[in-house]
C-alpha cells in the first residue's frame, strides 16, 4: 500500500466568469439543475401571469370601467389561463418531479438526461414564442396578436374566418412545442422510476411522492398527446383548407371540445396529483408520525387517474348532449369525489395522534387541506348537472377551479417551497417571513376566492370585460379585486424571503426537519452525483430506521 | 459530506429492473397511441357525414398488397433482431435490409394511392370531411412509416460500417418495439378505412 | 420567535377587519334588495329554473353536512394534536393504517355518491325530456356576433335582441320552447331566473324551455365567450299576460309602417350599404346579417342591451358603433350629418 499523500486540488481561489457559469447552466443534464431552472422559470412566469389577473381584476372592479379596452381584456384572460396552466403550474411540477425523484429513490441522475435538458428547453421555448405574440405585428384589431380566444380555444371561433391573423397560430404552435417537452419529462419520469430505483427499494417502499409522480407522468402521456392531436387538425384546418371543425362543410365544434377536455380534465389531475405528493411528504413529517394508510393512497391515486380520464364532459353539460350521456357524466365525475375524499381523511389520520409542528411548510399544508375540501364540495355542486346548468360558465367555477389550483395547490407549492429549499440551497429560510407569507395570501386569497362565488349565483358569465350595474355585481366584484393585492404582498414577501436567505441565511445541513427519505441523507445542497454510494433500503422511511433502530419500520410494513 | 450515512448491506442479489429504453419505448408508443385515436375518432365520427364530393366507397381499393408488405416487415425485424443476439451480424444486416425495402415498398404504394385518388378521383384535403380525415389519418401514419425507416436506414449505415456489434442487440431490439407499433397502427388504420368505413 | 407570529397574525388581521368593514358599508350603500340581483339562480321563476333550485338545495344541504364534519375533525386535530412545548422530543405512536377506517371512509361517500346521483338523474330526465305540449310557443333563436335573431316560425314574426313570451299558469301551462342555433361561433343562452344555459353551436341545434309563472322583464347574456362583444350579448325577456303577447305578436307581424315626412332617410337608408344587413319588412332592405329593424322602435334597448333605444343614443350607434360595443361588426357609416338626421328619423319611424 502506498504511504503517499494524494494532493487534493485545492478549492477555487478566484470566482468563475460569468460566462462560463451560464454555459454550465444552459448546458446542464443534471436533474437538481434543470429542475431549478424549470422552478425559477415558472416563478418567473408566475408573477406575469399575476400581472395578467391583476389587469383584468381593475378593469373588473367597477361596472363599465375603461381601464383596457375589450380586445386587451380578451387577451388578457387568454394569456392569464395559459400562461399559469402551461407555463406556471406544468414546469413547476416537472421541476420539483425532477429535482425530488431521484434523490428520493436513491439514484444518480434521471433515466435520459439529454432528453431531460431537451425537454426542459423546449418547454422554455414554448413559453417565449406565446409571449412573442404580444410583439406580433398588427392584429386585426390593433392590439399585437397576443391569443384573445379563451386558453380552450373553442372551435369554431379559431377558424380562419372568427380570428383573422395570427393570434390562434400563437397559442397552438407554442403548446406543440411545449407539449413534447411535457411528454418527454413524463417518459423520463417513468422510466426512472421504473429503473432506476436502489437496492430493496421495491415499488411498495417509494416515497409516495415518487408514486405520484408515476401516476401524473401516466396521465402526461395519455392526456397531452389528445390536445397535440387537436392542435395538428386546427392548424391543418387553419392553413390546409382541411373541415375537422368547419361547420358548414358538417364538421363539428363539439368534437373539438371532446378532444380538449378529454385533455383538460386529466391535466388538472397532472397538476393536482404532484400537490398531493408534496402533502404525502409533509404532513408526516410536521405531525412526526408515518403517512396512514400508505397502499390505501396510492390505490387512491392511480384510481383519480383511471376515473379522471372519463369524467371530461362535465365541462360541456351545456352543450346539448343527450341526457343519458349527461347522466354518464354525473356519475363518473361525482364517482371520483371518493378516492379523493379518502385521500383527504387519511392525510387528517396521520395528523390525528401527532405531535403537530406548526413551521411555515405545515401551515401551508392546513391550509391546503380546509381548502382542498372546499373546492371539492363545489365540484360536487358542479357535477350535479342541472345546478352546473345555471353554475357553469359563470363566475362560480372560476372561483371553484382557482380554488383548487390557488387554494390546492398553489398552497402545497408554496409548503414545497419552504420545506426543500434548505435542501436544494443548503441554506434556511427566514420563519417569521413565511408566516407573514402565508398569512398575507391566505387572507388575500379568501378575500378573492370566496366571495367570487357569488358573482357567479347572481348571474354573472366568465369572460366578460365589463358588466351591468344593477345586476347586483358591484360589491362582490370590488372585494375580490381588493384580495389581489393581499396576494401580491404575501407573493412579494416570499420571493424576498427566498433570495435574502439564499444569500444571507443560516446553514440548513443535511436534515434539518429530522425527517424520513432519502434525499435528507445526502449533503445540502446535494453533490452533483447525489450519493457517495448508491444507499439499500428496507423500508419506507430509510432514515427512520437509521434513527430508531430499536423499531425501524420494516418490523411493520 | 453526508451527515446521516446509509450502510451498504452489500450488494443485495437478484436486484433487477427493467431496462430503461424499453421502458421509454413503450411510453413513446403509448403517447403515439394517444395521438392515433384521436384521428381515428375523428375518422369514425366523420364516417357518412360528408356533405359532398367522393365517398369511400366511390374511390377506395383495399390495398391488400401493401399491406402484407408493411404487415411482412415486421416479421423480417423480427428475424433480424434474433440474428443480431445469436451473433450473426450478417443476418442481421439482411434481414434489417429488408425490413426497410418492405416498409418502402409499402410508402410507394401509399403515394400511388393518392397520385390516383387526387388527380383521378379529385379527392384532396380540402375537398369533404371525408378528404380530410382520410388524408390526415393515412397521413400520419405514413409519416411515422418515414421517422421509422429513416431510423432504420440509419442503423443499416452503422451496420454497413462496421459499428453494430452483438451487444447491439437490445438497442435494435427497442427500435424494432417502434417498428411493430407502426404494423399495429396499420391494423387499426385499415380496418377502420378500408373496411369500417367504405 | 412566537411572538413574532402572533404579532404578525394580529396585525394582518386588523387590516383584514378594516378591509371587510369597509366592504360592508358600501354593501350597505347598495339599494337592498330581496332578490339581491335580476339574475340571482337562487330566485327561480319557471319551472326549469325551479326543478334546478330545489335539486340544489338538497345538494348544498349534503354539502354543507361533509363540511362540517370534515372541518370539524381537522380544527380539532389541529388544536388537540398540536405540539406542546412540555412534550419531551420522543415520537409519538406511529400508527400506519386501518382497514376498518378506511371501509368506512370508502363506504359512507360512495353512499352519499348514489342517493346524489339518483337525485340528479331524474331532474335531468324530466328536464331535457319534458313533453312539449300543443299550445307551447315555438322561437326559434339564431345567436349572433354579438346580437340575438328571434323568429316565431308559427306566427310569422322576425324580431331581434328582446324576446316576447306569454306567461304561463301552474294549472294549464303555455311554455315558450325555444330552438337554439347559431350563425357562426358559439353562444349561449342564459336567463337564470328562467331556466339553466343552454349553448348555441352551429350545425349542432339544441333546445331549451320555459314557462314563467309571473310577468316582468327578465334579465340574462351570453354565457359562452364568442368574441370581442360577448361581454354586451345582453339578452331581454318579457314575459307577457295572453293578450299583451298576443298584441305584440300582431303588431310585430306587420309590415314596416310608412311615413312620407321621412322618405329622403329611407332613401339614404335603402341605396346605401344599410340594407345589406339589415331587413325591413315591405321594403327592399332583406339583409340577414344583422338585426331586424322593421320594428325597431318597440325594443326599449338597441345593440342587444348595450344601450337605451332614444334619438340621440341610435344616431351615435349609426355615427360610431364603438362609442357603445367596440368590436362589434357594425361598421361606422361614414354618413354626413344631415344624412345621419335623416337616416335616424327614418328609423325612429319603425315602431
Amino acid at each position: 500500500m502506498s504511504t503517499e499523500s494524494i494532493a487534493w486540488p485545492a478549492p477555487e481561489a478566484a470566482p468563475r466568469p460569468l460566462v462560463d457559469a451560464l454555459h454550465e447552466w444552459v448546458s446542464t443534464v443534471d436533474h437538481k439543475r434543470l429542475g431549478i431552472l424549470y422552478i425559477v422559470y415558472a416563478l418567473v412566469f408566475l408573477v406575469i401571469g399575476g400581472v395578467e389577473a391583476t389587469i383584468m381584476r381593475i378593469q373588473l372592479i367597477r361596472p363599465h370601467n375603461d381601464f383596457v379596452s375589450p380586445q386587451v381584456f380578451n387577451q388578457m384572460f387568454t394569456m392569464h389561463g395559459t400562461t399559469m396552466i402551461f407555463f406556471v403550474a406544468m414546469p413547476v411540477v416537472f421541476g420539483f418531479a425532477n429535482y425530488l425523484v431521484p434523490l428520493m429513490i436513491g439514484a444518480r441522475d434521471m433515466a435520459f438526461p439529454r432528453l431531460n435538458a431537451f425537454s426542459f428547453w423546449m418547454t422554455a421555448f414554448g413559453g417565449l414564442l406565446l409571449y412573442y405574440s404580444f410583439i406580433g405585428g398588427d392584429g386585426l384589431y390593433g392590439a399585437g396578436n397576443a391569443p384573445d380566444v379563451g386558453w380552450f380555444a373553442y372551435a369554431p371561433l379559431t377558424a380562419q374566418t372568427f380570428s383573422p391573423g395570427h393570434s390562434t397560430d400563437f397559442w397552438t404552435l407554442s403548446l406543440l412545442v411545449s407539449g413534447i417537452g411535457s411528454v418527454g419529462t413524463a417518459i423520463n419520469i417513468i422510466a426512472t422510476i421504473l429503473c432506476m430505483r436502489c437496492p430493496g427499494m421495491t415499488l411498495g417502499r417509494m416515497p409516495l411522492l415518487a408514486w405520484l409522480n408515476l401516476t401524473m407522468a401516466a396521465l402526461v402521456i395519455l392526456a397531452v398527446s389528445p390536445l397535440t392531436a387537436a392542435q395538428v387538425m386546427l392548424l391543418i384546418d387553419r392553413y390546409l383548407g382541411a373541415h375537422f371543425f368547419d361547420t358548414q362543410a358538417g364538421g363539428s365544434a363539439v368534437i373539438w371540445m371532446h378532444f380538449f377536455w378529454v385533455f383538460g380534465h386529466p391535466e388538472v389531475y397532472v397538476l393536482v396529483i404532484p400537490a398531493f405528493a408534496f402533502a404525502s411528504e409533509i404532513i408526516p413529517v410536521f405531525s412526526r408520525k408515518a403517512i396512514f394508510g400508505y397502499p390505501v393512497m396510492v390505490a387512491a391515486t392511480v384510481s383519480i387517474a383511471f376515473i379522471g380520464m372519463s369524467v371530461w364532459a362535465h365541462h360541456m353539460f351545456t352543450v346539448g348532449m343527450s341526457s343519458a350521456a349527461n347522466t354518464f357524466f354525473v356519475l363518473s365525475t361525482m364517482a371520483i369525489a371518493v378516492p379523493t375524499g379518502i385521500k383527504i381523511f387519511n392525510w387528517l389520520a396521520t395528523m390525528w395522534g401527532g405531535q403537530i409542528h406548526f413551521k411555515t411548510p405545515m401551515l401551508f399544508c392546513v391550509a391546503f387541506l380546509f381548502q382542498f375540501l372546499i373546492a371539492g364540495l363545489t365540484g360536487v355542486m358542479m357535477s350535479v348537472a342541472p345546478f352546473d346548468w345555471q353554475l357553469g360558465n359563470s363566475y362560480f367555477v372560476i372561483a371553484h377551479f382557482h380554488y383548487v389550483i390557488v387554494g390546492g395547490i398553489l398552497f402545497t407549492l408554496f409548503g414545497a417551497f419552504y420545506y426543500w429549499f434548505p435542501k436544494m440551497s443548503g441554506k434556511m429560510y427566514d420563519e417569521p417571513l413565511g408566516k407573514l407569507h402565508f398569512w398575507l395570501f391566505f387572507i388575500g386569497f379568501h378575500l378573492t376566492f370566496d366571495f367570487m362565488h357569488v358573482p357567479g349565483i347572481l348571474g354573472m358569465p366568465r369572460r366578460i370585460y365589463t358588466y351591468e350595474p344593477g345586476r347586483g355585481w358591484d360589491i362582490w366584484n370590488l372585494i375580490v379585486s381588493i384580495g389581489v393585492f393581499f396576494q401580491a404582498a404575501g407573493v412579494l414577501v416570499f420571493v424576498f424571503n427566498l433570495l435574502r436567505s439564499y444569500f444571507r441565511g443560516e446553514i440548513a445541513g443535511s436534515d434539518p426537519w429530522d425527517a424520513w427519505t432519502l434525499e435528507w441523507s445526502t449533503a445540502s445542497p446535494p453533490p452533483s452525483y447525489n450519493f457517495a454510494t448508491i444507499p439499500e433500503v428496507k423500508s419506507r422511511r430509510p432514515l427512520w430506521d437509521l434513527k430508531h433502530p430499536e423499531d425501524p419500520d420494516w418490523h411493520y410494513e | 459530506m453526508s451527515a446521516t450515512s446509509i450502510p451498504m448491506h452489500g450488494r443485495q442479489t437478484g436486484w433487477s429492473l427493467p431496462d430503461r429504453g424499453t421502458v421509454g419505448m413503450y411510453c413513446l408508443i403509448a403517447a403515439e397511441s394517444a395521438i392515433f385515436t384521436i384521428f381515428v375518432v375523428a375518422y369514425i365520427f366523420y364516417i357518412g357525414k360528408s356533405v359532398s364530393g367522393p365517398q369511400p366507397k366511390d374511390v377506395l381499393h383495399v390495398p391488400i398488397f401493401y399491406t402484407v408488405c408493411l404487415l411482412s416487415s415486421s416479421l423480417t425485424i423480427h428475424f433480424a433482431v434474433r440474428g443480431l443476439r445469436n451473433g450473426s451480424k450478417g443476418a442481421f444486416g439482411l434481414w434489417w435490409l429488408l425490413t426497410i425495402v418492405l416498409g418502402a415498398i409499402f410508402l410507394g404504394g401509399t403515394a400511388a394511392e393518392w397520385r390516383h385518388l387526387i388527380y383521378d378521383e379529385g379527392l384532396t384535403l380540402q375537398t369533404n370531411l371525408f378528404g380530410t380525415t382520410y388524408y390526415s389519418l393515412v397521413g400520419l401514419h405514413a409519416f411515422h412509416v418515414t421517422v421509422g425507416l429513416l431510423a432504420l436506414a440509419t442503423v443499416s449505415i452503422f451496420t454497413l460500417l462496421g459499428y453494430v456489434k452483438q451487444e447491439h442487440a437490445e438497442r435494435t431490439e427497442v427500435l424494432s418495439l417502434y417498428w411493430h407499433f407502426v404494423d399495429v397502427v396499420w391494423v387499426v388504420v385499415f380496418t377502420v378505412v378500408y373496411i369500417i368505413g367504405r | 420567535m412566537r411572538r413574532t407570529k402572533n404579532s404578525n397574525k394580529a396585525g394582518v388581521l386588523r387590516i383584514f377587519l378594516i378591509v371587510l368593514w369597509t366592504a360592508a358599508a358600501a354593501a350597505a350603500a347598495e339599494p337592498a334588495s330581496p332578490l339581491l340581483s335580476p339574475t340571482n339562480i337562487f330566485a327561480p321563476m319557471s319551472t326549469p329554473a325551479r326543478s334546478i333550485f330545489d335539486l340544489s338545495v338538497f345538494v348544498l344541504a349534503v354539502s354543507a353536512a361533509i363540511f362540517v364534519v370534515v372541518f370539524g375533525l381537522l380544527a380539532y386535530a389541529v388544536v388537540k394534536f398540536r405540539k406542546k412545548d412540555s412534550e419531551e422530543a420522543r415520537e409519538p405512536a406511529q400508527v400506519y393504517g386501518s382497514v376498518q377506517l378506511e371501509l368506512a371512509w370508502t363506504v359512507i361517500p360512495i353512499l352519499i355518491v348514489v342517493v346524489l346521483f339518483l337525485a340528479t338523474a331524474r331532474v335531468i330526465a324530466s328536464i331535457q325530456n319534458a313533453d312539449q305540449p300543443s299550445n307551447a310557443i315555438q322561437v326559434t333563436v339564431i345567436g349572433h356576433q354579438f346580437w340575438w335573431e328571434y323568429r316565431y316560425p308559427a306566427l310569422n314574426v322576425v324580431t331581434a335582441n328582446e324576446l316576447h313570451i306569454p306567461v304561463s299558469d301552474r294549472a294549464h301551462p303555455t311554455p315558450t320552447f325555444l330552438t337554439l342555433l347559431s350563425a357562426d361561433t358559439d353562444h349561449s343562452y342564459w336567463v337564470p331566473r328562467l331556466a339553466g344555459k343552454t349553448d348555441l353551436i352551429p350545425n349542432h341545434p339544441n333546445s331549451t324551455w320555459m314557462d314563467p309563472t309571473e310577468t316582468g322583464l327578465y334579465l340574462g347574456q351570453c354565457a359562452q365567450y364568442c368574441g370581442t362583444q360577448h361581454a354586451k350579448m345582453l339578452l331581454r325577456v318579457y314575459v307577457q299576460t295572453r293578450e299583451e303577447f298576443d298584441r305584440w305578436i300582431r303588431e310585430q307581424s306587420q309590415p314596416a309602417h310608412v311615413s312620407d315626412t321621412v322618405s329622403e332617410g329611407r332613401r339614404i337608408f335603402e341605396r346605401t350599404a344599410c340594407v345589406n344587413c339589415h331587413a325591413v319588412a315591405g321594403t327592399t332592405a332583406k339583409g340577414r346579417f344583422g338585426p331586424d329593424l322593421t320594428h325597431l322602435m318597440s325594443r326599449d334597448t338597441i345593440a342587444s342591451g348595450a344601450a337605451p333605444n332614444t334619438p340621440e343614443n341610435l344616431r351615435q350607434w349609426i355615427k360610431d358603433p364603438d362609442t357603445f360595443k367596440p368590436g362589434s361588426k357594425m361598421p361606422a357609416m361614414g354618413l354626413a350629418d344631415p344624412e345621419l338626421n335623416q337616416v335616424t328619423a327614418y328609423l325612429e319611424t319603425l315602431r
